[in-house]
């Protein structure tokens, strides 16, 4: 595309940029600095600037500071705020944080949704716009349905209309989704074919990424909060650190895409979030409250999170290896298992989330934009301060269901009750002999 | 974008004459031309904007012999016998390879979707003139080899339990293979992060998009037809077949009867078509259902069976779904036959809703891909057919149809797979299992399977 040809020329001026010393693309001055600079390409379409967003008491208080330390005031104070959000709404509850959750997946889509509008001027064909959240509604639809049934079960027995609403649940789900199809077929309009296709791909990778990963939110959250609120904050711990070292001893830069990272914060963000996560995992794994799985108690109709914790969560002696031993002079040390996991949990943290910065970065890059909205003064949209938290939120998942957990105890009921009586009754006889082998049941004489 | 802008105000003059009577709309002033040539066309007259990308054109594949052949007839009547013949070819091709069995069926669908996957990643590259970054193919293909093992691996950790528990590195690949595909995936990601160039990112982040559009639609969709036969060869036969003879009928009909056109988008539909399709497709899709149900090669779920060593769908107690019973027919039908029964196979009543799917949704399927060609200005997908374009032009539809018989199936007829409850349970906590085992046994004894609670000391 021609486009592409100019953007060679200003690329250049973004990366001179007057701004921070490490030459940060992100951060700019927090008056909303324009993209004119780069208006040299006729074929570019001009995302609206949004506008300086900070609340007027911050901007008084601040008044007497020059612009760099200003910034870095607001950053820190939002921080700060954003920080102690997370730990109020820990205090709510598991359903308190689903439904953040679910809204901070909202906004995120439509961070992305409105990129995808400016980009290609789409505002004028109005069906868009409908058929993008319909979509969004019939994935959340789905998702949550499944959730509810895995995890519900007995609830959802209760209950004829959810009863019923559960056993042909994928079917009504994908007749919804058809029905928006439908839709988007019939709404092409001749001469914008190309248009909406871009929309319809845009719309789906969008959905694609955000709401898979939010409900892996959840599910981690069901297997208890400590899975959900140990990898954010291990990787908000990394964004800190990695700032900080490269702030104090940064000088060798790390990657062409993002100038303002470098080797010295990404090693030194590493060992203190590693730190950081056996120090929080060890503070966090002594109460119950976070460590019991979420369930739904029949009788008080309420989320409950009231358990014998797992021998995840008790502390086990571990021999340490001579190395440390002569080091520390301890011979064994009392840990919780879980500690041995929060390394893992923290390494991927450091190593491999930055990536999806990487991308986040190389999309705002690629289409322009300085951040994905202005939602959070100093700091950009939603999305800018969740897109490390994607990638980790998948692997929390897929570490929990390969290492962690067996399947989940309700659900194989639920598909045990749904079978045959014939294959239930065979599935009887094999348990059977199985848990007598294993010496769980006294050897009885029923006939099958 | 800004080419769209242009593209209202500059239509060219037509200037591609179609001799058939196919596809004439207001669009070709941006010469695109209708699908009934068989010789290729030139789109130079439609590039008058710099930035619209130039798909070359294809070129006239049909091979030597037929051409010779068909020498003495004129154009329209060539294209006609050209289709013809090669539908034939396509039809007994699918009945070859049903004969030849459940696995070649499988190898069949893989390279289907893989040649599929090829045709749309191509024209992407041709939309986006993305041959110069070398790496954009080597991670498009990397991506399809990850999607598929994650897929793959689910499969055959379900349906072959059997064989899994045995080898050793088997079960190692099966516990943890969520873990590995999702690290075989991240590669694939990190590789595409470090490999963003300075003057392309746009154009790289498209491409990642369009291929993983791309493997959401066709692999997703194969994986489910693989499923679906593996319920049972009729799962797979007859959905196919009825979506082939909704194309068929539907163009006979519209041919013969057809006046009033359907949709702007394919201005060669007619409701003559559509309807009459629709009638006949069920008609036919009932007595195709009657045919196959009488033999169990067809309808017995395709198992790993320990003795032969292999995949087999020869021995099965046929469920009651294929069993022929005795329905009353309503009074107002009786009357009419004078018959006051009439027998069939319960899987025939099922046919009816498969064939009403195909013959009024399916359609969109072939909507969507017409829109989609007509967005990115090709004639057809691919030039792998001679006469019928690339294999997703035949295709098309049948993705649509693939989904709705999963998840028909997964709605009303069958429940979870025994053995893979099983396989959970048996991954469960002892506590958990005896739980589990109490709360069986307490519900097999309200139904009547065992006897009541009289010699437990549990």
């Amino acid at each position: 595309m021609t486009e592409l040809r100019h953007r060679g020329a200003t690329e250049n001026e973004l990366q001179h940029q007057p701004s921070e010393d490490k030459g940060s693309d992100t951060e700019g001055r927090p008056d909303g600095a324009s993209d004119s600079e780069t208006k040299a390409d006729t074929g570019v379409p001009d995302v609206p600037v949004p506008p300086d967003d900070t609340p007027e008491v911050l901007n008084k208080a601040l008044s007497g500071l020059s612009s760099r330390w200003r910034n870095w005031w607001v950053r820190g104070i939002l921080t700060l705020a954003m920080i102690s959000f997370f730990f109020f709404i820990i205090y709510l509850g598991p359903i308190m944080l689903m439904m953040i959750v679910m809204c901070v997946q909202i906004k995120c889509f439509q961070e992305i949704i409105t990129i995808g509008y400016s980009v290609y001027h789409s505002y004028h064909l109005p069906w868009f716009r409908t058929l993008s959240w319909y979509f969004l509604l019939c994935v959340n639809y789905f998702f949550y349905g499944e959730t509810v049934t895995d995890y519900f079960f007995t609830l959802v027995q209760r209950e004829m209309p959810l009863r019923i609403l559960s056993k042909y649940h994928r079917f009504i789900s994908f007749a919804l989704y058809l029905t928006g199809f439908c839709m988007f077929v019939l709404s092409l309009v001749k001469k914008h074919y190309r248009l909406q296709f871009y929309m319809f791909g845009w719309t789906h990778v969008t959905l694609l990424i955000v709401v898979t990963q939010s409900h892996l939110i959840i599910h981690n959250l069901f297997e208890g909060m400590i899975w959900f609120i140990v990898p954010i904050s291990c990787v908000i711990c990394n964004d800190i650190m990695a700032y900080m070292f490269g702030f104090f001893f940064g000088r060798t830069p790390l990657i062409k895409l993002s100038p303002k990272k470098t080797w010295e914060g990404f090693i030194g963000g590493f060992f203190a979030t590693v730190v950081f996560g056996i120090l929080l995992a060890y503070v966090m794994a002594g109460y119950s409250y976070f460590v019991c799985p979420v369930e739904f108690n029949n009788d008080s109709n309420r989320f409950t999170v009231d358990c014998e914790p797992s021998e995840l969560f008790q502390l086990q002696d571990y021999t340490l290896p001579a190395v440390l031993e002569s080091i520390t002079g301890w011979s064994t040390v009392r840990l919780y298992p879980f500690q041995i996991h929060t390394i893992a949990l923290s390494t991927f943290a450091s190593v491999i989330g930055p990536f999806g910065g990487f991308f986040a970065s190389g999309f705002k890059r690629a289409f322009k934009i300085k951040d994905f909205a202005n939602t959070i003064p100093g700091h950009g949209g939603i999305m800018d301060r969740f897109d490390c938290q994607y990638l980790m939120a998948t692997f929390v998942n897929v570490y929990i269901a390969s290492f962690i957990r067996g399947p989940n105890p309700s659900k194989v009921i639920q598909q045990l009750l749904a079978l045959r009586l014939d294959q239930q009754l065979h599935i009887f006889n094999s348990m059977k002999t199985h848990l007598t082998e294993k010496g769980l049941l006294p050897a009885t004489e029923e006939v099958a | 974008m800004t080419e769209l802008r242009k593209r209202g105000g500059g239509g060219d003059p037509d200037s591609t004459e179609n001799i058939s009577d196919k596809e004439t709309d207001g669009e070709d002033k941006l010469g695109l031309g209708a699908e009934g040539e068989g010789e290729g066309e030139v789109e130079g007259e439609g590039d008058s904007k710099a930035d619209t990308p130039d798909v070359p054109p294809s070129v006239d594949n049909t091979p030597e012999c037929l051409n010779k052949a068909l020498e003495g007839l004129s154009s329209r009547w060539k294209n006609w016998w050209v289709r013809g013949i090669l539908s034939l070819t396509m039809i007994s091709g699918f009945f070859l390879i049903i004969y030849l069995g459940p696995i070649m069926l499988i190898l069949v669908v893989m390279s289907v979707q893989i040649k599929c996957f090829h045709e749309i990643i191509t024209i992407g590259y041709r939309v986006y003139h993305s041959y110069e970054l070398p790496w954009f193919r080597t991670l498009s293909w990397y991506f399809l080899v990850c999607v598929n093992y994650f897929f793959y691996g689910e499969t055959v950790a379900d349906y072959f339990g059997a064989l899994v528990q045995r080898e050793e590195p088997l079960q190692f690949l099966v516990r943890y293979h969520r873990f590995i595909s999702f690290a075989l995936y991240l590669a694939g990601f990190c590789m595409f992060v470090l490999s963003l160039v300075k003057k392309h990112y746009r154009l790289q982040f498209y491409m990642f998009a369009w291929t993983h559009v791309t493997l959401l639609i066709v692999v997703t969709q194969s994986h489910l037809v693989i499923q679906n036969l593996f319920e049972g060869m009729i799962w797979f036969i007859v959905p196919i077949s009825i979506v082939i003879c909704n194309d068929i009928m539907a163009y006979l009909f519209g041919f013969f009867f057809g006046r009033t056109p359907l949709i702007k988008l394919s201005p060669k539909k007619t409701w003559e078509g559509f309807i009459g399709g629709f009638f006949s497709t069920v008609f036919f899709g009932f007595i195709f259902a009657y045919l196959l149900s009488q033999y169990q090669y067809f309808v017995c779920p395709v198992e790993y069976s320990n003795e032969r060593g292999r995949f087999t769908s020869l021995e099965c107690e046929p469920s009651e779904l294929f069993v022929m019973q005795e329905y009353t027919l309503p009074a107002m039908v009786q009357n009419i036959l004078r018959w006051r029964t009439v027998n069939l196979y319960p899987f025939q009543i099922h046919s009816i809703f498969l064939s009403s799917f195909a013959s009024l949704i399916g359609p969109f399927g072939g909507f969507f891909a017409s829109g989609f060609k007509r967005a990115f200005k090709i004639k057809d997908f691919a030039d792998t057919i001679p006469g019928h374009g690339g294999i997703m032009d035949r295709f098309d539809c049948q993705y649509l149809m693939a989904t709705f018989t999963h998840v028909y199936i997964a709605s009303f007829i069958r429940g979870p797979n025994p053995s893979k409850v099983l396989q959970q349970l048996l991954v469960l906590q002892p506590e958990q299992q005896l739980s589990i085992f109490n709360t069986l046994r307490n519900h097999l004894r309200e139904k009547g399977m065992l006897p009541p609670a009289v010699l437990e000391a549990q």
